[in-house]
């Protein structure tokens, strides 16, 4: 499978993106790493006429220390944060998780900017940084702004972002120490979860991200609120589908991924309050 | 748009349109078929190939992405005197192929996965070739042959 | 000392490891030179009358070289199996009415496949919707035909005893509705053909499984003299049964290269591959099973729905075989079975490893698992009981197969040693006890399932040695993955002496070999291997001869030494002459060294076995992991451990997927929704365990090698062992079946509504 013909542009700074999509407007596409991207071109599901390539942009590729949080450059690839020194220690639960994206060759070309701008639901990483309550930051022609994760999300596919704007950074509040834990369900290692939680606990304090249980990543709020007012990580658990609009799809009814949210949060408050997983097990 | 890309070890520029696959142009412009394409949605892995010593998919990159960096395909795995590299050369030794048509890919992804893990575990050899689809070994002598290279690798250096 | 039975490494890998294979989209020939591409345009809708089609568009495309319909195509709609009904017939492309989603009905010739992709996409078919069936007991009650000029859905129907007091006497009789579920065949490569006019000849390259079939097929498709075709398969990346016959869009291309006075090339994308290829199983089976509360069986029903897709193909035909296998490894005094094959608008079924042998292990091996949870049996026990005992070999079973050499009990002894059987149940009963979230199955299946047949088979073979001492084999089989090029070249080296490399293996070209079936129902080795031997032997018979009149004596008095390949005066210590010298006087008398057989055999063969597997079920989350598999194969005598446990490998790893994972769904309209790698979930790595395989060699009498078949002996036995073990897992609870597969959610459903579940 070909994709449609397109116009290939490739930049080397962010600015230079920032004009290029002025010019082109909705016509024009971002590509980063490309997996989310030119999947859906080759089957022709999306038919850009101008692809801006971003590979070049080195200015976006890092991981850095900036006292509270972690800054990471919107074209850090999974397997660079897989494999992340500083993440292991102060962000484990985005470093474990994004060695659980697809598949190792997957890993080593996706890009995390890439993965958090399509705005899947049943993408791995999105769910990781609602539970991490991470914020971003955008580059338009007015300059940078920051959104925090709560805000990004907006619908199907359906971001935040304006269309002359370019996801740069994400950042990452510190949780070294913190208890946390990433429950996948799937079929087969490389595909989509069929429901999935990102969970960070400290004492009574819960950040916890669903992935594919909404049309777009979702916050287990009434599991948090629950933690917070007291109740028990079991009973916390129960609420884990609250709120949620799971779709029914060819490996799950809507029910059945109710049930698996509260299973799945309830294992992961579980295994978060038990100490978490250990950076050794990342 | 023209683009330069060295394919083991030899550079080629070509005029290439943006929407050709690196796969497409491994096979067709420079005329390497070892590289295979096995399905349409990233989930094979027949196509995955070295860019810049790690595995991708090349089916899932545009060659214009990849301008003026370096590939590595099956053709390029052999020493010069045709020696096999040791996972080829496991493979061989355990039976880890039947039609051949995944095994390129699949080696590749054995290559790629050596040079992160060195010494892997039978658990994460299969997570280290997750991407690949085999239809004919049930996997069992891939695995038995990712563990004896890893081993062989181990001993060798 | 002989190199048969020893481990010998493949002849073919070093060039699938280092340059990768020459599969068909791979070949590089100056008669392909300039080939056009073919592009399929593929009905969007499963079931329509086409009302009209607008092509200008595409044909004034770039690149574009033609558009053709159903219109423009002068060539015969191919025949059918003379068992079905004639008016279901397939037309080549879709004509006046689309009967799956997948089904082409237009063709685009282009200099560049991208721009057949482009040109497709301006083609407009208008469609008047017709009632869509998929289901294929919807089918049967013939309310809405799919062929009206057929007046049934009703491909075939066969009928074995009607005896209404069948289970008369029974103590016990239970029955279970099952779903032997379709699933998808997934050879990595998938189709992919070439063709070109050379001198008036037609060449076509295919991705074949059999290379003459193709051949005589193309041949009366052109009104043209089978000589008149040539059909070369070079590398082909798997068939596992799908790539037996031949579709439409390959009968096609000659045509296509004809009217646009260029060669074409065509290769399917995965996404089509998954709609337009051909599906395997899709059985619904009714079991019947009856007998005395001490756990013998007396009587069995079996009945069968076969899902036959939109146009009957080889999957309508499969419940003879399915009906021939029925009775399975027991003694059941009474079998009856009965099958309909029924059209429905989805994509055909077809062939697929094992073919017909899976569905019926599957159905009997329910049937005895239903039996023992009712009459509280262990199913081992159960089953033992019932076994054909050793010394009955050979046996007629009640469906009228003859089993030629078996011994069932043995195998299952094996397989419960291997696997520690006790020590299973006890960790089992030690889990239930504790209530465990993750519990344990345990799943034992006996299979025994023919092959070469289903009736008795032939295969050519011809063996040449040159006058430099080196041999080329010539076989009518077609090897795609299973390692023909090292079986034979073994088999010769060690008959003649000649060392293994300078032994040339020719397959799949049908102007280098005479004739030849093609490799599939597990037939290469003991037809094909039996025919290149007896052919090896022919050639020492001549060559001794010709060693006589060189050494001047009688042929009675050459000793041959079938090491070096030296034949000498019996006794004397004279060098005698070697290979070169044979073949060279052979050559000077005007004859070549050589020997053609066609080996035939006198009845297909039986291999058996018996799989355990045990599996981790998530009681709370339905997750299914299979974490062990313990086989027993009795292919007869293996000549290759190497290649015999590949065989087994992969047909563990398959038949394990369709218990675990693997189906082809369509959704109430007829669109797949499982139409490529992303949404199928073809068995990866990471769900499957090392497989613990045991050896076990009971020889046929059938064949000089001994040998039956391996191919398909994985996924035979290795499916209804998995279904086994989740239900297994389950048992406690109540849970007495559970369809294929065995989904996550599927599990969590069963505990829930189980008599004894959680219900929560």
């Amino acid at each position: 499978m070909i994709p449609a013909a397109f116009d290939y542009q490739r930049v080397d700074s962010v600015d230079a993106a920032v004009a290029a999509l002025g010019e082109h407007g909705d016509e024009a596409k971002l590509l980063a790493g490309g997996h989310s991207l030119l999947p859906l071109m080759k089957l022709r599901l999306a038919t850009p006429s101008v692809l801006i390539d971003l590979g070049r942009v080195q200015e976006l590729s890092y991981v850095q220390d900036r006292g509270d949080h972690i800054a990471i450059g919107a074209l850090t690839r999974h397997h660079v944060l897989h494999t992340s020194g500083l993440l292991a220690t102060d962000a484990p639960l985005l470093a474990h998780a994004a060695g659980q994206v697809g598949d190792p060759q997957v890993r080593h070309r996706g890009t995390l900017g890439g993965s958090i701008a399509h705005g899947d639901p049943a993408s791995d990483l999105p769910a990781v940084l609602l539970a991490l309550r991470a914020t971003l930051v955008a580059r338009g022609p007015e300059g940078n702004r920051s959104i925090a994760v709560d805000d990004f999300f907006v619908g199907f596919l359906e971001t935040a972002l304006r269309p002359d704007e370019v996801l740069t950074e994400v950042q990452v509040p510190k949780v070294t120490g913190q208890g946390w834990s990433f429950q996948k369900m799937n079929r087969r290692a490389q595909d989509w979860a069929i429901v999935g939680v990102a969970c960070v606990l400290s004492g009574t304090a819960a950040g916890i991200g669903l992935v594919n249980m909404a049309s777009r990543p979702l916050r287990a709020s009434a599991t948090e609120a629950a933690l917070a007012g007291g109740a028990s990580l079991a009973d916390a658990a129960q609420a884990a589908a609250e709120g949620a609009e799971a779709s029914a799809d060819l490996n799950a009814s809507a029910e059945f991924r109710e049930h698996l949210a509260r299973v799945l949060v309830r294992r992961a408050l579980e295994e978060s309050a038990a100490g978490g997983r250990s950076a050794a097990r990342v | 748009m023209e683009m330069t890309l060295t394919v083991n070890g030899t550079s080629h520029t070509a005029d290439v349109e943006p929407r050709t696959l690196l796969v497409h142009h491994i096979r067709e412009g420079i005329g390497l078929t070892g590289t295979n394409v096995g399905c349409d949605t990233t989930s094979c892995g027949a196509c995955t190939v070295l860019l810049d010593g790690q595995s991708i998919k090349s089916c899932t990159v545009l060659a214009v992405q990849v301008d003026g960096q370096s590939v590595t395909t099956i053709e390029g795995l052999a020493g010069a005197d045709g020696t096999m590299h040791p996972v080829q050369a496991a493979f061989r030794e355990h039976h880890g192929l039947q039609c051949g048509y995944c095994t390129p890919g699949m080696v590749m992804a054995a290559v790629s996965l050596l040079a992160e893990q060195p010494n892997p575990d039978e658990r994460a050899v299969r997570e280290g070739i997750e991407g690949n689809l085999c239809r004919c070994t049930g996997y069992h002598n891939i695995v038995q042959a990712v563990l004896s290279a890893a081993s062989a690798q181990e001993g060798g250096s | 000392m002989s190199i048969l039975g020893n481990r010998v490494l493949r002849v073919e890998d070093p060039k699938l490891l280092t340059s990768g294979g020459t599969y068909v989209a791979d070949v590089r020939v100056p008669e392909l030179d300039g080939a056009a591409h073919i592009t399929y345009v593929r009905s969007t809708i499963a079931h329509a009358n086409i009302t009209g089609m607008e092509v200008d568009e595409a044909r004034q495309a770039p690149g574009v070289l033609g558009v053709f319909t159903a219109a423009d195509i002068d060539l015969g709609v191919p025949p059918l199996l003379p068992m079905f009904n004639q008016a279901m017939a397939r037309p080549l492309l879709a004509d006046g009415v689309v009967r799956f989603v997948g089904e082409p009905v237009a063709v685009i010739v282009s200099e560049r496949p991208e721009q057949g992709a482009d040109a497709s996409e301006l083609v407009w078919p208008d469609y008047d919707p017709l009632p869509v069936i998929v289901d294929p007991m919807e089918s049967a009650r013939d309310e809405v035909l799919l062929h009206p000029a057929a007046g049934t859905n009703v491909v075939l129907a066969l009928t074995y005893g009607e005896d209404p007091n069948l289970f008369d006497g029974c103590e016990v009789v239970v029955s279970e509705d099952i779903v032997n579920q379709r699933v998808a065949v997934v050879p990595l490569e998938s189709r992919s053909a070439a063709a070109a006019w050379v001198d008036g000849r037609l060449w076509q390259w295919s991705s074949t499984q059999n290379a003459h079939g193709v051949r005589d097929v193309l041949a009366g498709q052109y009104g043209l003299d089978p000589a008149a075709v040539r059909v070369i398969a070079p590398d082909v990346g798997g068939g596992f049964g799908a790539k037996i016959g031949v579709t439409p869009e390959e009968v096609l291309l000659g045509w296509l290269a004809r009217r646009v006075g260029r060669p074409v090339r065509w290769s399917e994308t995965r996404s089509e591959n998954m709609v337009a290829m051909g599906h395997g199983r899709g059985q619904w089976q009714k079991i019947e099973i009856g007998g005395r509360r001490d756990g013998t069986v007396e009587a069995y029903r079996l009945t069968i729905l076969q899902d036959g897709g939109a146009y009957p193909n080889m999957g309508a035909l499969l419940p003879w075989l399915t009906r021939v296998m029925a009775p399975g490894t027991y003694v059941i005094p009474r079998v009856e079975v009965a099958s309909r094959a029924v059209v429905t608008n989805t994509t055909c079924t077809v062939a697929y490893r094992g073919a017909g042998r899976p569905e019926a292990t599957a159905a009997i091996e329910r049937a005895m698992d239903i039996f023992a949870f009712e009459v509280g049996m262990d199913p081992v026990e159960v089953r033992r009981k019932n076994l054909i005992p050793a010394d009955a070999f050979p046996y007629t079973t009640a469906t009228d197969a003859v089993y030629d050499s078996g011994d069932y009990e043995e195998a299952l002894d094996r397989v419960l040693e291997g696997a520690g059987y006790q020590e299973l149940r006890a960790e089992q009963a030690r889990r239930r006890e504790a209530a465990d979230v993750v519990q344990m199955g345990i799943g034992v299946a006996l299979y025994v399932e023919i092959t070469a047949g289903p009736t008795a088979g032939s295969e050519h073979a011809r063996v040449v040695v040159d006058v430099d001492g080196s041999a080329t084999i010539y076989t009518g089989t077609s090897a795609h993955g299973q390692g023909h090029d090292t079986a034979f070249a073994t088999l010769v080296s060690s008959r003649l002496g000649i060392p293994m490399d300078k032994i040339t293996v020719v397959h799949g070209d049908t102007d280098l070999v005479e004739r030849g079936q093609g490799t599939m129902g597990s037939r290469s080795l003991q037809l094909g291997g039996s025919a290149v031997f007896e052919a090896a032997a022919e050639v020492i018979t001549r060559a001794t001869q010709i060693a006589a009149r060189l050494l001047e004596v009688t042929p009675g008095e050459i000793a041959f030494d079938d090491s070096n390949g030296a034949f000498r005066v019996a006794g004397g210590d004279e060098p005698g002459v070697g290979w070169p010298d044979v073949a060279g006087a052979s050559k000077f008398d005007g004859t070549p060294l050589a020997a053609s057989v066609d080996f035939q055999a006198s009845e297909p063969t039986f291999p058996f076995g018996a799989h355990l597997a045990v599996v981790d079920v998530d009681t709370e989350t339905g997750q299914v992991r299979l974490v062990r598999f313990v086989a027993v194969d009795d292919a007869g005598r293996i000549l290759n451990p190497l290649l015999a446990e590949g065989q087994r490998h992969g047909g563990i790893a398959q038949g394990s997927a369709q218990a675990l994972l693997e189906e082809v769904c369509f959704d109430a309209d007829g669109n797949p929704v499982t139409s490529n790698l992303a949404d199928y979930a073809a068995i990866s790595a990471t769900e499957l365990p090392s497989f613990e395989l045991i050896a076990m060699e009971t020889p046929t009498p059938i064949n000089p090698l001994g040998a039956k078949g391996i191919g398909e002996s994985g996924t035979v036995g290795s499916t209804p062992a998995v279904q086994s073990a989740v239900v297994d897992a389950l048992g406690h609870l109540g849970v007495r079946h559970l369809d294929m597969p065995a989904t996550a959610e599927r599990v969590w459903r069963a505990i829930q509504d189980a008599p004894s579940g959680k219900g929560a």
